[in-house]
């Protein structure tokens, strides 16, 4: 069991959990992640490492609350427990094994969208504290979900998008980065992480202005270490497992297409309709039902 | 009713047209009177030649001479000495080319049903709350074991019982490897008989800890420097799924056997209560011909489809055990023999719509004795269905050796470690079970695990 230490709610079905799990604590690198289970008799599923705290053996978690797990974890208070929480898993970001002095002669942006904010906040904490300086682009649907937005402040320089304009600029991530790009701004390496046709549209644009890109696949998976194979997908004609092999990929060779279609197999009609009710208006994507 | 001493009492089943619609399991084993009946036709050979066929030497003819007078408990005590898991073996060994197989009472008719009455034992043990002895004297010395299945239980008893202080490490949420996620409920009850046997090893003094996932939570590495551990087992198994690499491998319906069998059997999806999904198929085809496809096809088919096995050899090649393939042909799987897929072929919506195969033909034998399949020209058809599950083996995970400094691989990514004592290229380090011979069978592993066992407390005695 792994004890919850701190739980808030950031947004509209948002939550963020402190949990104790030392042995994640201490050994988890930016780009890698959870799987978890809310209850004994739950399922499986991979979430993204937001924080972590090596010293107080602790890791911070960002949840959407979507499918029946994710709401079982959204509704846990401080004091109560996790089931499991197994990780870290998959590899860490490439910019880990990269020379700092590499990293510092290169342009970095980060495109996050939704709950992929998330993961992309240790990112960009870790080039901070390696005096690696970077952008970050922000998407949300309204101002209300706009999350870690002092934090990243901290640690980056912050452009925050939503697509009604009610907060920061108006638009599309993509658009966003379009703009960043009239307006002069130059990129040699971009991350993106959000909802899969986000990273979609972003990585057609990014390869229109020769940006090297990033992506992090959230697709479905059952143990998250290589076992099943229920998370594989496409990248550059090969077959490669999201848990194992990534989730890390080189956006321009992923078969966006395919890892879309592949999110739809266990979503029913029925279930999509429920989604719909329970979420209403405020649902804004990265759930793999809504591509 | 005298029993015919040439024949073996027979083991009652659950009908197969009933249990095809469950997963209650399939063999309803020995009563007690039947046991002894059945012990009753061992001839207690001075030279016994089934303890031979068995790779953890359990010593047999013992064990059924005090079941004969009826002291269950000194049995099990008995079998308890070679074993941590009989109630898991007498069910799942393939004791026809085991044990069995060389049981002289096989010579002229049936050999003595050793599987079912270890069986019996363990479960009789089970239900009267009897536990296997653990260690007199501590040694005080730390071992971990990479991994919960056969070969980790196995080696970690047989340590808890010299003394040492053991931790099983596992990175699932559940302990037992292929035991919970892959073989089915069908063959093997999980909350009656694995969840119990797991509690007999952990009742030894034995350690899990679980959702750790060596090479990624902790190192081997750092368990030798950091955490005191002075030897450590690698019994991490064979996991790795392999896919066919032909089109349409990612349409929606195509399914690895462990991803199928590990929704229905570590994550329930069988049962309608489970938060976990499961596609139930209305027609769905199984590629390969091992255990893993008879269990795969058996899940399917219990989960509603008609269930077509394909394998490219011959009835006589399937490499599955023959009373599984018997099970599967009563509950009414259909076998397209010497036949491969060659595309699926999916509809608009990317879901599965059938197996595109072709005619094979058996070839001259090749150096291992096997013929092997050669297509026919021209003899391509379709099977119309909704899922196809691949069952075509697994390797081991690249996990720990990519993570493990010093721990040399084959390369087919086995781990090479000694046959006698298990160890491996790193000093204190030892393995065994699929991680290092690659899919094989339970006992098998179990077998290596006790290798190891030995080898390791060789090891820490020097």
């Amino acid at each position: 069991m792994f004890k919850v230490l701190e739980a808030n709610e950031l947004a509209t079905n948002i939550h963020q959990l402190i949990v104790e799990a030392p042995r994640v604590a201490g050994t988890c690198l930016p780009g890698q992640f959870l799987i978890v289970r809310a209850e004994e008799d739950g399922e499986r599923i991979p979430l993204t490492i937001c924080d972590y705290d090596r010293e107080k053996g602790t890791v911070e978690l960002v949840v959407q609350a979507l499918g029946a797990e994710s709401r079982k974890i959204c509704r846990k208070k401080a004091g109560d427990c996790l089931a499991d929480v197994v990780g870290p898993l998959g590899n860490a970001s490439d910019l880990c094994s990269e020379s700092i002095e590499d990293l510092k002669k290169k342009k970095i942006v980060f495109i996050a969208g939704g709950v992929g904010t998330a993961p992309v906040y240790p990112q960009a904490k870790w080039l901070k504290e390696q005096g690696v300086e970077c952008d970050v682009i922000i998407g949300a649907k309204n101002k209300d979900l706009v999350i870690l937005e002092e934090r990243f402040k901290s640690v980056c320089n912050l452009y925050v998008t939503t697509d009604d304009g009610s907060y920061g600029r108006e638009g599309m991530v993509t658009k966003c980065l379009q703009d960043l790009y009239d307006e002069g701004k130059r990129y040699d390496h971009c991350v993106a992480i959000g909802p899969m046709i986000m990273m979609k549209f972003v990585c057609k644009l990014t390869k229109e202005l020769g940006i090297p890109t990033i992506v992090s696949m959230n697709t479905i998976m059952v143990d998250g270490t290589g076992m099943c194979g229920a998370c594989r997908l496409t990248v550059g004609g090969q077959v490669k497992f999201a848990c194992v092999d990534g989730p890390e990929f080189d956006g321009h060779e992923v078969d966006f297409d395919q890892a879309m279609k592949r999110m739809r197999l266990y979503q029913t009609e029925e279930g999509r309709l429920a989604l719909k009710e329970q979420e209403g208006d405020t649902h804004h994507g990265g759930c793999g039902h809504c591509n | 009713m005298a029993q015919d001493v040439w024949t073996r009492v027979p083991v009652r089943e659950q009908d197969a047209k009933v249990r095809a619609t469950n997963f209650e399991e399939v063999c309803l084993g020995y009563n007690e009177q039947e046991a002894i009946a059945e012990a009753e036709r061992c001839l207690n050979c001075p030279n016994p030649q089934c303890v031979k066929g068995c790779p953890v030497s359990i010593n047999i003819p013992k064990f059924i001479q005090e079941l004969k007078e009826g002291d269950v408990e000194k049995a099990y005590q008995t079998i308890s000495e070679s074993s941590a898991l009989p109630a898991v073996c007498g069910r799942v060994c393939p004791q026809e080319s085991q044990c069995e197989g060389k049981c002289v009472r096989g010579v002229k008719g049936d050999a003595v049903s050793i599987g079912k009455l270890e069986r019996f034992v363990a479960d009789t043990a089970r239900e009267r709350g009897i536990k296997p002895q653990g260690a007199k004297e501590k040694k005080g010395k730390k071992v971990a074991v990479i991994g919960s299945g056969p070969a980790g239980l196995t080696c970690a008893g047989d340590l808890a019982r010299m003394g040492y202080d053991v931790t099983i490490f596992e990175a699932l949420h559940e302990a037992g490897g292929v035991l919970v996620y892959g073989i089915p409920e069908f063959r093997l009850p999980k909350e009656a008989v694995v969840k119990k046997e797991i509690e007999n090893v952990e009742s030894l003094g034995v350690k899990i800890e679980k959702d750790v996932v060596i090479g990624k939570s902790v190192t081997i590495d750092s368990l030798m420097k950091d955490e005191g551990f002075e030897a450590v087992f690698v019994g991490s198994g064979a996991g790795l799924p392999r896919f066919m690499n032909i089109p349409g491998e990612q349409a929606l319906g195509v399914f690895s056997a462990n991803e199928f069998l590990t929704r229905s059997n570590l994550m329930k999806a069988f049962s309608e209560d489970s938060t976990t999904p499961i596609m139930r198929p209305k027609k769905c085809v199984v590629v390969g011909g091992g255990n893993v496809a008879m269990d795969a096809a058996r899940t399917a088919l219990r989960l509603g489809a008609e269930v077509h096995i394909v394998y490219r050899r011959g009835e006589e090649e399937l490499p599955a055990r023959r009373e599984e393939v018997e099970h599967a042909k009563q509950e009414g799987i259909i076998f397209d023999l010497l036949c491969n897929p060659v595309e699926i072929l999916e509809n608009e919506d990317g879901w599965v719509k059938g197996c595109k195969c072709i005619r094979m033909e058996l070839g001259e034998p090749d150096e291992s004795g096997r013929r092997s399949p050669v297509e026919v020209a021209g003899s391509e058809f379709e099977i119309e269905c909704d899922a196809v599950i691949m069952s075509l083996g697994t390797s081991p995970n690249p996990l720990i050796s990519s993570t493990t400094e010093g721990l040399e691989v084959n390369r087919r990514k086995c781990i090479v470690a000694d046959e006698e004592n298990g160890k491996t290229s790193k000093d204190g380090v030892f393995a065994g079970g699929d991680a290092v011979t690659g899919a094989a069978t339970v006992i098998l592993a179990m077998g290596a695990g006790k290798a190891a066992a030995k080898g390791i407390d060789e090891y820490l005695s020097k």
